[in-house]
């Protein structure tokens, strides 16, 4: 693709992309009281994350064993309470680890 | 301006959230992104896309699954209606964010602040701003967003360099870092949170079904985690309805 092009696909990627998050946090000023609109806004983040995750992060990595060693790295660590940061480390490190082993 | 009356939340001690607080909390966010960015880095110049095109990309979108999705389209030359649209489906989840976040967001938040901080949020701020137990101030915002930002356009910059020299073995342990960091962030309240396990096994067993059964192969990976989010959250709201949440 031409750089003007892919220039602009780029634009528009990045306009679609900012519009999505602005326009509530712009627009959207009351507080909600409704418990169950509430408790649907506390559920969400944890729902997406999961339905991003599974099954995708058994592709990966180009294996579904290493993925599957890293999937269960990363949960134990995370059942261990590490940071954000040590468990994305860890799951690599088993990937990479068990990557030569196999 | 002048008669602010200093709102220092009479906190006993407890943590203000402050600029200092949010780079804080930030900061874990933007080592791994510089790992996840580095991959993303890493797959753009393998498909061909220029270094400083990969990090323009980087710091005018903020978004790993969009980003990767639009990276597709460019290297298979797609049309500007097919990038709309697939931007529109996989980050219509931060539509959802963003009106959480609004509930958490305190005064200091003018429409200029609003205009502006909402390119930041993520699905890591959003989860970090949103586990906040009180409202927070827009200096809070910036803090949490400067290390996430600045990890993202590096971790590109490096990955598009260093991407054609990198072995496939070191990039495809990479490839699994966003993953484990969504792990990391659903599981401890998996833990200590009713309601929020059912949740999480409901919407990870939705997107397989969707996944695996050919009955929906017709469904694109952005709409699945919609389809799958939503219906996990709607039923785990009117089962488990969480209460006194500020």
């Amino acid at each position: 693709m031409p750089l003007l092009e892919m220039t602009l696909m780029i634009l528009v990627m990045a306009l679609v992309t900012y519009i999505i998050r602005m326009i509530p946090f712009v627009f959207f000023r009351k507080k909600i009281t409704s418990t169950y609109i509430k408790s649907v806004l506390y559920y969400i983040p944890y729902a997406v994350l999961s339905a991003m995750t599974f099954p995708y992060i058994l592709y990966s990595t180009g294996d579904i064993y290493t993925a599957l060693i890293g999937t269960v790295v990363a949960v134990i660590a995370s059942v261990c309470k590490r940071s954000l940061l040590t468990v994305a480390l860890l799951a690599c490190a088993a990937v990479l680890i068990f990557g030569f082993i196999i | 301006m002048e008669q602010v009356k200093s709102k220092k939340t009479a906190s006993s001690g407890l943590s203000v959230l402050d600029f200092r607080r949010g780079l804080k909390d930030g900061l874990p966010i933007g080592l791994g992104y510089l790992s996840v960015a580095f991959a993303f880095g890493v797959q753009a110049s393998m498909l061909g896309v220029p270094w400083f095109m990969s990090v323009f990309i980087s710091m005018t979108n903020l978004t790993s699954a969009g980003q990767l999705a639009g990276l597709t389209i460019i290297a298979t030359l797609g049309t500007i209606g097919e990038m709309i649209l697939t931007q529109l489906v996989i980050n219509s989840r931060y539509f959802l964010m963003s009106i959480t976040l609004t509930q958490k967001l305190d005064d200091s938040f003018t429409l200029k602040h609003r205009l502006f901080c909402s390119a930041f949020i993520t699905d890591e701020i959003f989860a970090v701003a949103a586990a906040k137990p009180k409202t927070f101030g827009v200096k809070y915002f910036h803090g949490l967003s400067l290390c996430p930002y600045v990890g993202w356009a590096l971790g590109t910059l490096f990955g598009s360099l260093a991407g054609n020299i990198l072995p496939a073995f070191i990039t495809n342990a990479l490839g699994i870092a966003l993953y484990a960091m969504f792990i990391a962030i659903i599981i401890p309240p998996s833990i200590t949170t009713k309601g929020v396990l059912p949740t999480v096994l409901i919407g990870a067993g939705l997107s397989c079904l969707i996944y695996y059964l050919p009955f929906f192969d017709g469904i694109s990976t952005g709409l699945s985690v919609i389809i799958s989010a939503l219906i996990a959250a709607l039923v785990m709201a009117a089962i488990c309805p969480v209460k006194n949440q500020e």
